[in-house]
């Protein structure tokens, strides 16, 4: 106890100045809010890296228990496998939906050679004729439309960008059935135009642009991409619109081609009504 | 002795009212803001006890802190920087010692001397302050660079009130 005393005594002007700052500190904490949450953060990021090193190290010691459980569903998902029954009669039923019918076909495919940089874009697919695909089918991605197919060889198809001059996709407004098509001024990757919206519909900036379904190329309802610039022209009846894409050209890696089984039938009976008016 | 009892509050009120009406509106692109108050710390005589110098140091920075929102940033560094003046005054301590209720100013000790003495405990209490301020390590080089562009600016500004001083007193 002297000991302690005397070691006291000896560094009272340190213990003294931790008295003080101690004080300050809690001067400092109690009326300023930064100072205050920066600390019990600290404190936060300390226990909470505490708790994810013990569940790292308890999820270990379950391990067995995640195993067994691994192993039951196995055996329930071999027990419902084909070849687990054996046939008793009969021959195998073939339902023919009358409800339901399909309409597209999906092939997927990787971007093999892209480009956005000129004022006509194309891209090169890795799948071509041998997998089915034809001139005039819509090209997607998982995040928007990438383009329409224009050429077609045995392995490889070439696709019209979106990011072209002569490319025109119809759209429409995703809250109203107001329609349009978007097109590409050569100028930004990632901005298209549209321009056939009459001013009078409302729109707001974030508005989504999704595809119209008119032109067979397209399924309905995908995402194109949002309105990020209105101007209203004077003494014109239409929105000048530009659309942010919701798909990065630049980052396109896979891609869906879209085979509509009906396209023929929709453009044959298009054909022969306005041929009809002639 | 019985004249500090007079000069050093009225020293006291003059600082904190220039420190808190005037320095305090200069900040140049956060990167100067001079701290002269400190400058009280600077003088207090030497043979002062130590307890009282931590004491002074506190209502000190107590008062700026009031005044300029920051409760408890100028005390803590205020209370850090009187800690290690005993120290300084060692390291700088003449070959056959301080004399009696000696102050540590320019006039008795040089303007060597005293700028050494100055810059080092200027120094001390700005990377207090601005640690304090700042709360992280992150941005370490920053906040030296903040402390040392501060220093530098402090250092001039109290080395001239020194010089200031010093005339009028001369004169007299």
């Amino acid at each position: 106890m002297r000991n302690l005393i005397r070691f006291i005594d000896r560094y009272s002007f340190f213990f003294l100045f931790l008295l003080f700052e101690v004080f300050a500190f809690y001067l400092l904490f109690k009326n300023n809010h930064y100072q205050q949450s920066s600390f019990l953060n600290s404190t936060n990021s300390f226990t909470g890296n505490v708790y994810s090193k013990y569940s790292d190290f308890t999820a270990y010691l379950d391990l067995r228990q995640i195993n067994e459980q691994l192993a039951e569903q196995n055996s329930n998902l071999l027990e419902n496998q084909l070849n687990a029954h054996h046939k008793l009669f009969g021959e195998n039923i073939i339902v023919n939906d009358t409800i339901y019918e399909r309409q597209y076909h999906y092939a997927s495919g990787r971007v093999i050679n892209n480009s956005t940089n000129k004022q006509n874009n194309y891209l090169t697919l890795d799948i071509g004729k041998r997998n089915g695909v034809k001139p005039g089918m819509g090209v997607i991605s998982p995040s928007g439309i990438v383009g329409v197919v224009k050429n077609v060889s045995k392995h490889y198809s070439s696709v019209l960008s979106v990011l072209h001059s002569n490319s025109k996709i119809s759209v429409k407004l995703k809250n109203s059935a107001y329609f349009g098509s978007v097109q590409w001024d050569g100028a930004d990757y990632q901005e298209g135009i549209l321009k056939d919206i009459p001013n009078h519909v409302s729109i707001a900036l974030g508005d989504t642009i999704v595809t119209s379904g008119y032109s067979a190329t397209f399924p309905v309802d995908l995402t194109t991409g949002i309105i990020s610039r209105i101007e209203k022209p004077e003494g014109e009846n239409f929105y000048d619109l530009r659309i942010s894409f919701s798909n990065d050209f630049k980052n396109l890696s896979r891609v869906f081609i879209v085979k509509n089984n009906f396209k023929t039938e929709k453009e044959q009976l298009e054909e022969e009504t306005t041929a009809s008016d002639d | 002795m019985i004249k500090y009892f007079v000069t050093y509050p009225i020293q006291f009120i003059l600082l904190v009212l220039v420190q808190v009406l005037v320095l305090n509106n200069i900040q140049y692109s956060g990167y100067i803001n001079p701290f002269l108050y400190i400058i009280f710390i600077l003088w207090l005589p030497i043979e002062m006890p130590r307890w009282a110098l931590l004491l002074v140091a506190t209502l000190l920075g107590l008062s700026v802190d009031i005044f300029s929102d920051t409760i408890g940033m100028h005390t803590s560094a205020c209370i850090f920087m009187a800690f290690c003046r005993p120290f300084v005054l060692n390291l700088l301590a003449p070959r056959d010692g301080y004399e009696v209720n000696s102050v540590p100013n320019m006039q008795n000790f040089g303007i060597q001397w005293f700028i050494g003495y100055a810059a080092t405990l200027i120094f001390l209490h700005h990377i207090f302050l601005f640690f304090v301020e700042v709360f992280r390590f992150s941005d370490f080089f920053y906040t030296i660079g903040r402390t040392l562009s501060s220093t530098f600016f402090s250092l001039i500004l109290i080395t001239i009130t020194q010089f200031l001083k010093y005339n009028s007193e001369s004169k007299r």
